[in-house]
């Protein structure tokens, strides 16, 4: 069975058709590329993915369970982790802070625990402190465990939201374009990182990208958007050489 | 590895010898007679508006929403604790029994509001969120103001007209007289009960932010967006920081009317609303040990300065001025940090030269 099933998504903002019957299916531990022009409704994809936007038609199935029109934190914890286009982090906590929030609904005592500070607190917090710093290993954060998210340069402030993505132990995670505004050596380290990712954590990925050297370097399939509609779907070189994909990027 | 004490330990703990420190040094001034009779008084004020202050900067500076309700939920928690201490002023005569009772039920009833009111304004964001909280403290208080509460043998009376409209029984008591308040509550607020809750209120405030829901409120406040995105529920952590808020505001409330002989709602209007958020932008969004020093500069000054009557709001507005400055200047906030950094280097000069070696 796929991970995850998309049937004939829909969506319109008014009179504007943004994503027209758009159909996809992901295996489990599959790299996968949502790539298009600029305006082509691939962020708008991912929001209904991950319940921002309600679709207007069709349905998700994730793990063959129907998770279309749920809200946001309901599909996280059916499994579904994000990191955004711009970046948005908790910018007044410390890194570590950010990855123990994103563990928030798996390390769990209540209000009252913590204001009392029952044994229970200290044992999930120090649970929570090792898992945390795990995860920020391997995006090589953890000497940074203690500086606020928003002192951090730009290409790790990136790495900590994939980080904190992963810390809700997702099923699927979506990058939205995780090497925008990076140089070309750090997005070969974010290549190698995506795919130590995919492996050690065993999570599928579908991310968006413009950058090509890393769809073409890292993802196994893709899907190409086009004004709203699947321009083309397939293994990844069969897809780069198809002329229709090359007329809608350099037109013709 | 030496084991490092993490810097919100830290924080807190410095927090906390401040305030003994305070306390014994208040406590001596007091048994040895320099204490002024005024400086007496306001002694309890000091710690009902510190911790109205430091539970107002949850809300404000860790939740990120702006809330002009304090006021009315400290009046709720006046009047329940009020009440309760009047009914049972002969069936619980010890006041070390009955006050602590009183002053939970104040908080009880403040935060069982502050729930049942959050649950539709918390809805709102920023500026809308501010005035519908406003709007339901001066509810709360005109209700109270309006409201006429008498028991007798057949039990409770209620009336929203006047006294008369009650009907009681020759034996009735009246608990509520209207605009008038309430009179006859015991007078159990004493200095050292008074200190105890504030210790509490910072001690319940530190652990909350340091714990699990306190990053997820926080988060909140950061980035909704993400904090929905990993799963947060928002609506449930911004009724849980709320209610606290409004349970310690109860408790501050209670510490209020067991200081006077007879309260009435009018002492809740906005201003009492507005002054407590003064003390906590003032002390620093977000900063606790700021908003009890706040509280306390700021209840003080204007006594200080009856002495010289005329120019009284005069000095008081140019002090909060120069306040404001200093707390949201970095220039100047680094200024001073750096000098007391000198001023420590010249003082622990010996000890730290022989760390070094």
């Amino acid at each position: 069975m796929a991970l995850l099933e998309v049937k004939k998504l829909g969506i319109s903002f008014g009179g504007l058709r943004a994503v027209d019957d758009f159909t996809m299916t992901i295996e489990k531990g599959d790299l996968y590329g949502l790539i298009g022009p600029n305006g082509a409704g691939k962020t708008t994809v991912f929001n209904m993915l991950t319940g921002v936007y309600k679709p207007t038609d069709g349905s998700i199935w994730l793990d063959g369970e129907n998770i279309t029109g749920r809200s946001n934190i309901e599909i996280n914890k059916a499994g579904i982790a994000r990191t955004f286009q711009n970046i948005r982090l908790f910018s007044n906590l410390s890194v570590l802070d950010n990855v123990k929030a994103g563990l928030s609904n798996h390390y769990t005592y209540s209000t009252a625990t913590g204001v009392l500070r029952l044994p229970k607190y200290f044992r999930i917090e120090k649970e929570m402190n090792e898992r945390a710093m795990e995860l920020l290993k391997p995006f090589e954060l953890e000497a940074d465990a203690n500086v606020l998210a928003s002192n951090l340069p730009y290409g790790k402030q990136r790495k900590l939201e994939i980080a904190r993505a992963l810390a809700t132990q997702p099923k699927l995670l979506l990058l939205d374009e995780p090497a925008a505004g990076m140089n070309p050596k750090e997005t070969a380290g974010l290549m190698n990182t995506i795919l130590t990712v995919r492996d050690d954590f065993g999570v599928t990925i579908l991310l968006i990208e413009h950058d090509m050297s890393l769809v073409s370097g890292i993802c196994e399939k893709l899907s190409v958007l086009n004004f709203g509609q699947l321009l083309c779907q397939g293994p990844t070189g069969q897809v780069l050489s198809d002329p229709e994909v090359i007329k809608a990027y350099l037109g013709e | 590895m030496k084991h490092k004490i993490k810097p919100a330990t830290r924080k807190s703990f410095l927090t906390y010898a401040i305030m003994i420190a305070a306390f014994i040094a208040v406590e001596i001034m007091v048994s040895t007679g320099s204490a002024s009779n005024m400086f007496k008084g306001l002694l309890i004020p000091f710690c009902v508006y510190s911790i109205a202050a430091a539970s107002l900067n949850l809300t404000v500076g860790f939740l990120g929403e702006l809330s002009l309700g304090q006021a009315g939920f400290m009046c709720i928690g006046a009047y329940s604790s009020a009440i309760f201490s009047i009914v049972t002023k002969e069936t619980i005569t010890n006041a070390w029994i009955r006050f602590p009772m009183a002053i939970l039920v104040g908080g009880f009833f403040a935060a069982v509001f502050g729930v049942l009111i959050g649950i539709p304004v918390l809805r709102l964001r920023g500026d809308y969120l501010a005035i519908v909280t406003l709007a339901f403290g001066e509810i709360i208080k005109n209700v109270f103001a309006a409201l006429y509460v008498g028991y007798d043998s057949n039990g409770l009376h209620f009336s929203l007209t006047s006294q008369g409209d009650l009907g009681l029984a020759p034996d009735g008591k009246m608990l509520i007289n209207g605009a008038l308040g309430i009179s006859g509550t015991p007078k159990d607020s004493t200095f050292e009960i008074a200190f105890v809750m504030l210790m509490l209120t910072l001690i319940i405030i530190y652990n909350f932010v340091n714990s699990r829901t306190g990053r997820a409120v926080m988060s909140i406040r950061d980035n909704r967006i993400a904090a929905e995105s990993i799963g947060l529920n928002i609506t449930k952590y911004k009724l849980i920081t709320f209610g606290l808020t409004a349970f310690l505001a109860g408790i501050a409330g209670a510490l209020f009317s067991h200081n006077l002989a007879s309260l009435q709602a009018s002492k809740f209007d906005y201003n009492l609303s507005i002054l407590v958020l003064v003390f906590v932008v003032l002390g620093g969004i977000g900063n606790i040990r700021g908003s009890v020093i706040a509280a306390i500069v700021l209840t003080y000054l204007p006594e200080v300065l009856r002495g010289i009557n005329n120019y009284r709001m005069l000095i008081y507005s140019v002090v909060l001025i120069v306040m404001m400055i200093f707390t949201s200047n970095a220039k100047i906030r680094g200024f001073f940090a750096a000098s007391f950094g000198r001023l420590k280097g010249m003082v622990f000069k010996n000890k730290t030269a022989k760390e070094g070696e």
